[in-house]
């Protein structure tokens, strides 16, 4: 790991402002790390080295002559959720094949028209569906940290996983990463980074691959709050073109960072004191208690009655809305497509061949609970549920500033270690979920490390749009957690390089 | 309520009358620049994929926003509707496969319609009668592309030029009890639209299409099973479909047989239906709230600025004729059937005697644009010329016979009526003078019509004829009578 790669997103900004390093340097010194390290960690799907240089040399340009854009020369990850123009945008899905959008989505076009560096895209579960990583049809991404003395492979986490490995792994400044139930704050629990998932409508959906359209919302991985709450700036906008996207300003939120905490309102909901969550955890969420008391914030317990229905009523509005959202994957006009004796076989095949196993039970989960008969059952129920959550959370704001919970149940877990059962897997969005079925803004952040030396995450959730109190919030976490050191870069010093990633769909999918 | 039904509208079976029961659901397509949830042209006949933005293609990524101006055509028609307009309504997802649905669904309203029930008054101007036809929604929707299965041997192309361009479905109630008046539904809701400038109602080009559901009763029995007859494309094959229809299923229930719910399809061709899909084939459209929009609430200020905003609508406008003009119901409905020709006719009549310039427009006007193959709006005749033609009648300067051949000349050479009457000679003789001694000069040519006259005082018309006849029907009609009567010692009729 090079000086430059361990900067953080503020650091490096500021040093390029300064002239004290150039775009160039920072990001060659990015690819050279990412190129070390990709093999070993499927972080990057499509690392994109030509690109990121002659973006780099556009900043240097700009620099050069003092007219530098607020990210100029800073190398992102970009998750593959996001369409990028001119470079394959698949979700991680093989359906969608070599797909190239002719168009840019409103995030990252907001990043580079603020003069960041795109480095590549990076792995995710197939359309942001999963909590490891594993579902990716362009194999599991790993996660940089090992349990201490152990050399087993340990998932990133996910959706998200391909942006929190190279975050964490020091092969991206920061990344964009997307949050449909926990996609975001997970993985950043998992891997020592930090994640925000920014309230609906905060950050406009236009060109990012949808999975459930009332839930998805798009945020960043970075290392510090800091950086978060930079890159949120660049990344938030209303869009005249996405009609959920909320005409709002979009505020400094490094700004609101350095305001005091003192007399904060803190809630502790006790609904998330789960059965059976494991001691570690519970001293974490304590300890962060006891760092608010310090910081001078009161600390209130409230009641949010409703988060034992948020799982499953997720389990019915996000799956509903994917087999929806997922119905224009026919083969007919882009992506894979198999042909077949008649047009009914040519869906049936495409389909068949371009899911992967999760996205094919969650659309299946969907598309019966939509169904004729049993859409008042499953459907309209899980929307009340929904309304009781959002209920819950008004009741809470209005006794409290923000709440903190653990991020997850867990440390990272092996990969391949819960392929079984996918309940097991969708408990991982326990404490995550409650605040995509609200609305809310939430942000994980690194708080301590569990007895085998894996990061662990808290939680906070504030209200709508106030993404500031958040991040305010969140920087007391990392204040007293103290920042981690980077993971320890085995990937260098083994020679034999992780298995292969298996590429692309096991078809014989032609795009068309 | 149990409505009489109207002895001609039964239909005559085996076994005894059967009453007919219509109801229709008609697509309209809003006028609009672009499309419901796009920026792309909504213009007709481009080239293939010409009209089609990234949302219509349904590319990864991209998102709906609603066109506000359909939002405002679909609230002037509910208001022309005489509707109720929902500040609420919501957009739904109607989910299925097919090529050129590129979604895989069709965003359209379900639960919450942004327009509510109205009514339609339909008069049958033929039979005499008039029927209010129930509305019971109309809600926005996208179209679907075209799919195109003869231009490859392998493959079937799709045209998205269509795809996501706005319709608007206006749901009937089924009030409709003869084919006749389910023409005239669709005739009365194609002249509003074309009123309200909601949709140009084009059935050609596929703007105005309706789904007619038909079913048949013994008069006085439950409502029976109906079938849907999808997409008929012309007022004509909506009175075929119904007949064939009708007839089908009067036939099978009186073989003893039953009527399966069903989709139906027309054929123009055979001037029959046949079955498309059976009700348990039928889709389930798994309808939920498309979450990349939001609910569409509508302020009742602004709904009230389009309401006082709209144009004068036909039945308002009828009476108006009827009772500002003194034109017959039947002439004033003629007239206001059309907007262009309502317009046509008002300038036309502007100052002048109204009744004179409705027969002029209705008679000679409408007569010639029909043996033309003309549109009003592209009449050779304008409003004014035949305005003015109308003055030199009314000023006694030409009479209403040479007027007629002043018309023609004015339909082939488009000059003004004046100019052709002045140039050609044709200005009325009232000349006493010129008009007696041609008078004289008959008169002394026929003893024995003088002698007939003397008994059958009613001949006298035929000495008109004949002083017409020798001034050229230049003579004044009037003055001409005078001055026989005088001559020939007949009193006053």
């Amino acid at each position: 790991m090079s000086e430059l790669t361990g900067l953080t997103l503020a650091e490096a900004r500021d040093r390029l402002k300064k002239k004290e390093i150039t775009a160039h340097e920072l990001t060659e010194a990015h690819i050279t790390a990412l190129e070390a390290a990709n093999t070993a960690l499927n972080a990057y799907i499509v690392p994109t080295p030509d690109k990121a240089l002659d973006m780099a040399k556009a900043s240097d340009e700009r620099l050069g002559k003092g007219k530098g854009l607020p990210l100029d020369g800073l190398p992102l990850g970009i998750k593959d959720l996001y369409c990028t123009e001119g470079v394959r945008s698949t979700a991680c899905s093989g359906i969608l094949g070599d797909f190239q959008p002719v168009y840019e989505s409103t995030v990252t076009q907001n990043l580079w028209a603020a003069g960041a560096v795109m480095l590549g895209k990076t792995n995710m579960d197939e359309f942001a569906m999963g909590s490891s990583n594993e579902t990716s049809a362009y194999g599991s991404c790993v996660n940089p940290w090992r349990a201490a003395g152990s050399d087993k492979p340990l998932v990133p986490g996910g959706s998200s996983g391909g942006s929190a490995s190279a975050v964490a792994a020091r092969i991206a400044l920061a990344a964009t990463a997307s949050d449909t139930g926990g996609s975001i704050r997970q993985p950043a629990a998992f891997t020592g980074t930090v994640g925000l998932k920014p309230t609906y409508g905060r950050c406009s959906r236009r060109g990012m691959i949808a999975f459930a359209s009332s839930l998805d919302q798009a945020g960043p991985i970075t290392r510090t709050v800091q950086d978060a709450a930079i890159m949120l700036r660049h990344m938030a906008s209303y869009d005249p073109k996405d009609s959920t996207s909320a005409n709002r300003k979009v505020p400094d939120y490094e700004k609101a960072l350095s305001e005091k905490v003192k007399g904060l309102k803190i809630g502790v909901p006790k609904e998330y004191r789960i059965d059976g969550m494991s001691a570690e955890i519970d001293e974490l969420w304590e300890r962060g208690i006891g760092w608010y008391k310090d910081a001078g914030a009161e600390i209130i317990e409230i009641s949010l009655p409703h988060t034992k229905y948020a799982l499953p009523a997720y389990y019915i509005v996000a799956p509903a809305e994917a087999s929806s959202n997922l119905a224009r994957y026919d083969g007919v006009r882009y992506g894979a497509r198999v042909n077949g004796k008649d047009i009914i076989d040519m869906y049936e095949e495409t389909r068949s061949h371009g899911f992967g196993a999760e996205v094919k039970r969650r659309l299946l989960i969907g598309t019966y609970v939509l169904s004729a008969g049993y859409y008042d059952a499953y459907y309209i129920k899980a929307q009340k549920v929904r309304t009781l959550i959002q209920r819950d959370f008004n009741e809470a704001f209005g006794k409290v500033d923000a709440i903190l919970t653990p991020a997850t149940p867990s440390a990272a877990f092996g990969v391949g270690e819960k392929g079984g059962d996918p309940i097991e897997m969708y408990l991982n969005d326990i404490f995550t979920v409650t605040v995509n079925m609200a609305g809310l803004p939430g942000i994980s952040v690194p708080a301590g490390r569990s007895g085998d030396g894996l990061p662990l995450g808290l939680q906070i959730i504030g209200k709508a749009f106030d993404e500031e109190t958040v991040l305010k919030a969140g920087q007391v976490i990392e204040d007293a957690a103290g920042r981690y050191e980077a993971p320890e870069a085995w990937w260098l010093s083994e020679t034999a390089p992780a298995k292969k990633a298996k590429v692309t769909s096991k078809t014989k999918a032609k795009t068309s | 309520m149990m409505i009489e039904p109207r002895q001609e509208n039964l239909v005559d079976g085996a076994t005894g009358p059967w009453e007919i029961i219509l109801g229709l659901e008609v697509h309209a397509q809003v006028t609009s620049q672009s499309k419901l949830f796009s920026g792309a042209s909504t213009e007709f006949g481009g080239e293939p994929n010409a009209h089609v933005s990234l949302v219509d293609a349904a590319m990864p990524g991209m998102l709906p926003v609603i066109n506000a101006e359909c939002v405002a055509q679909a609230v002037r028609t509910g208001l022309g509707l005489n509707a109720e307009i929902n500040l609420y309504s919501v957009f739904d997802r109607k989910n299925y496969f097919y090529p050129d649905l590129p979604q895989g669904y069709q965003i359209s309203q379900y639960k919450y319609p942004i327009v509510g029930e109205g009514v339609v008054t339909v008069d049958l101007m033929k039979e005499g009668y008039s029927i209010e036809v129930g509305i019971e929604r109309l809600h926005l929707e996208q179209d679907a592309g075209k799919s195109l299965h003869d231009q490859h041997p392998d493959y079937s192309f799709v045209d998205l030029n269509r795809s996501g361009v706005a319709l608007m479905e206006i749901v009937s109630r089924p009030d409709m009890r003869s084919a006749e008046e389910a023409k005239a539904y669709v005739t009365k809701l194609r002249t509003i639209l074309r009123y309200l400038g909601t949709c140009d109602g084009n059935m050609e080009q596929g703007s105005l299409r309706a789904d007619v559901n038909v079913s048949v009763r013994k008069p006085g029995a439950p409502l029976g099973t109906r079938c849907e007859i999808k997409n008929v494309n012309s007022i004509r094959f909506i009175g075929q479909a119904i007949d064939y229809e009708a007839r089908r299923q009067i036939g099978i229930l009186e073989d003893g047989g039953k009527i399966d719910q069903e989709t139906r399809l027309f054929d123009p061709k055979s001037g029959q239906t046949r079955s498309m899909r059976s009700k348990e084939e039928a889709h389930d459209y798994r309808y939920f709230p498309d979450p990349d929009l939001l609910p569409l609430e509508l302020a009742q200020k602004d709904v009230d600025a389009l309401a006082k905003a709209l144009p004068e609508l036909p039945d308002v406008k009828k009476t108006r004729f009827v009772e500002a003009f003194g034109l017959s119901v039947y002439d004033a409905g003629v007239l206001v059937s059309d907007r262009a020709s309502a317009d046509f006719y008002e300038k036309v009549a502007k100052g002048r005697d109204a009744k004179l310039a409705a027969n002029w427009v209705t008679g000679e006007f409408f007569g010639a644009l029909n043996r033309l193959g003309k549109d009003i709006e592209d009449s050779p005749v304008s409003a004014d010329a035949l305005g003015e033609l109308i003055d030199l009648i009314s000023k006694d300067v030409i009479s209403g016979r040479i007027a007629k051949d002043v018309f023609e000349i004015m339909l082939e050479t488009g000059e003004a009526p004046g100019k052709i009457v002045e140039e050609r000679g044709l200005k009325q003789v009232t000349d006493t003078g010129a008009i007696e001694a041609v008078v004289d000069e008959i008169i002394a040519a026929n003893p024995k019509q003088v002698e007939q006259l003397k008994t059958k005082p009613k001949t006298i018309g035929w000495f008109v004829g004949q002083v017409m006849k020798s001034t050229g029907g230049k003579a004044n009609p009037a003055a001409v009578n005078e001055i026989l009567r005088k001559k020939l010692e007949i009193g006053e009729e």
